[in-house]
């Protein structure tokens, strides 16, 4: 029969690849398994939660990944390294500019050719990847905003994240997967006129910024929902790993943008923010956010300072080539090599092997910050209420791509 | 604190000066650690006030295939008030990858040690919870080995496409 159902219904179907830590016949009586996910749009993407509860408190949580694996580093095992970066923009695809300039600045340093960049180039990378950074934390506070109940955020960051998106779009010819950065060098130069657009879309932002605090930062509502909610401690942050805006609001002014100041960070004048617990307590999800938020002046500011040096020192003109030393031929010598760099969601960094004899990796690692990010989530929300569970989630601010890769 | 000077502590406290060697053409320097000795070594860096390597930033495993017979482990410590990173390399053997555990000293090794374990087979001795985190619990084979080969159905679905 052609219509006949083929599909048995049984309760393990649904764990069958990934059963639970827990069984239920294992639990004691006031103890229920809850299961988040992986379609619960709260969890940003395909993450499955199980979450182990005492009444309404949540005594663990074991995340279940995966659902999202690619095989990102069996595909970079195969591939030259000028062909990965399109896999590097899949992995953490709301800021794919950032994971391309470190992936970038990684193969130039096994090549050697980290100075010899014109800084144009840099210039405009950093350009790009800070209005990366921008949509990145506009996607982060938007949908953090909607995970608990404020639906009017994420239109107006959403709508301010289109105009950055249409900017790339005119450099790269690419919404959100953009393959810009080259090594060595980038795709193309900027459009005639990008400069100037750029210029009016920070002007633009600026009161949107001041509407943005207004709305979300320091409404009473998202405060009292908020402040001191899932508190992570900074001795618990470094001990995890964890990186980026998450171990800023728990209080260490930390940044490898400034500690290890690559591409033309080190001429840019910026100031790195940490979370100091003004409505709460230091490493809470108000802080989270309102680090992000900070931020995202710190990049207006890098923006207009990188728009001021292409349009003076470092100006269009008829002889640059942006691909001048982009190399025909990567092949690095053999070595081990470990790189990193700050992306809007913590360290990004890659480990390679270069056995000398190709232009193909011999293993490409990808230290994901969500992966990392993700993995204190059981330590944070231990203790604390199921309803606060999603406002925890929202605050690491994962993307599935990168937690998977 | 400079490699030099780190070996020289490790070997002081550890009275041996076999197992720790300085590993060429690795960038942030590297020193090849023996499996026996790791955990120790790992104490030392972390808790020692004048490297204090208080985070461990990524944890990778390696096959060298099967003509050399070896896996590897690297680690790659950060220690955050002497901005001074560091490399360890530990050598496994291929037919019996084992390691300690480094969770009871940087919690971040947890999941880590589970992606190692999922993606090469490498087992890490006193981990509290070593499952596969990626891949489905059930799939069969270690995928990043050299020499893996996919199995041809998975649940009725087939592998290849």
């Amino acid at each position: 029969m052609a219509n006949e159902i083929q599909y048995k219904y049984h309760p393990d179907n649904l764990v069958l690849s990934e059963p639970n830590k827990y069984k239920e016949d294992e639990l004691k009586s006031t103890e229920m398994v809850l299961n988040l996910g992986p379609q619960h749009p709260s969890t940003h993407g395909v993450l499955r939660l199980e979450v182990l509860t005492e009444g309404e408190v949540i005594k663990e949580i074991i995340p279940h990944l995966g659902y999202l694996h690619r095989c990102f580093e069996k595909h970079a095992e195969a591939l030259p390294y000028n062909q990965i970066i399109p896999f590097v923009d899949r992995m953490d695809y709301l800021a794919a500019m950032n994971s391309e300039h470190a992936y970038a600045m990684g193969v130039e340093k096994m090549l050697g050719i980290t100075n010899k960049i014109p800084r144009r180039v840099e210039y405009i990378r950093v350009l790009v990847a800070e209005l990366n950074r921008l949509a990145s934390h506009f996607v982060a506070i938007g949908t953090y905003a909607m995970d608990i109940g404020a639906f009017t955020p994420f239109f107006w960051m959403i709508r301010d994240r289109e105009h950055i998106l249409r900017l790339l779009e005119w450099a790269s010819g690419a919404r959100m997967l953009y393959n810009y950065i080259w090594i060595g060098g980038l795709f193309y130069d900027l459009p005639v006129g990008f400069e100037e657009r750029c210029a009016q879309f920070v002007e633009y932002l600026r009161p949107k910024l001041r509407e943005l605090d207004e709305v979300v930062i320091n409404n009473k509502i998202f405060v009292e929902r908020t402040a001191n909610v899932g508190i992570l401690s900074r001795d618990m942050a470094i001990n995890y790993g964890v990186t980026g805006p998450m171990l800023r609001a728990s209080g260490l002014r930390f940044d490898l943008r400034k500690v290890d100041g690559y591409s033309v960070y080190p001429e840019l004048d910026y100031s790195i923010t940490i979370g100091e617990g003004m409505m709460g307590a230091v490493g809470d999800c108000w802080d989270r956010n309102y680090v992000r938020v900070l931020e995202i002046h710190e990049s207006l500011k890098i923006i207009e300072q990188c728009l001021k040096q292409l349009t003076t020192d470092h100006k269009r003109s008829r002889d640059f080539d942006p691909q001048e030393i982009v190399p025909k031929k990567i092949r690095p010598r053999a070595g081990d090599f470990y790189v990193r760099a700050e992306n809007p969601k913590g360290e990004l960094g890659f480990f390679f092997r270069a056995d000398g004899r190709g232009d193909i990796p011999f293993r490409c690692k990808a230290r994901a910050c969500s992966f990392v990010n993700l993995s204190v989530l059981n330590e944070v929300s231990k203790g604390s209420l199921i309803a606060d569970l999603v406002a925890i989630l929202g605050s690491i601010d994962i993307v599935l791509g990168e937690v998977d890769r | 604190m400079d490699v030099d000077k780190i070996i020289i502590l490790l070997k002081n406290e550890l009275g041996d000066s076999e197992s720790i060697k300085v590993a060429e053409n690795s960038s942030p320097e590297a020193l090849i650690v023996s499996p026996a000795i790791l955990k120790r070594v790992c104490e030392i860096l972390y808790r020692n006030e004048n490297c204090y390597f208080d985070m461990l930033s990524c944890v990778t495993g390696l096959d060298n295939g099967a003509e050399a017979n070896t896996m590897e482990v690297i680690y790659n410590l950060y220690s955050i008030p002497f901005d001074k990173s560091l490399m360890l390399k530990v050598v496994l053997d291929r037919a019996q990858a084992e390691v300690d555990s480094l969770v009871d000293i940087w919690r971040t090794a947890d999941w880590h040690e589970r992606e190692a374990y999922d993606l090469y087979g490498i087992r890490f001795i006193g981990h509290p919870d070593l499952r596969r985190i990626l891949l489905p619990a059930d799939w069969e084979g270690y995928p990043l080995r050299k020499d893996y080969k996919h199995q041809e159905y998975y649940r009725g679905i087939k592998v290849e496409y």
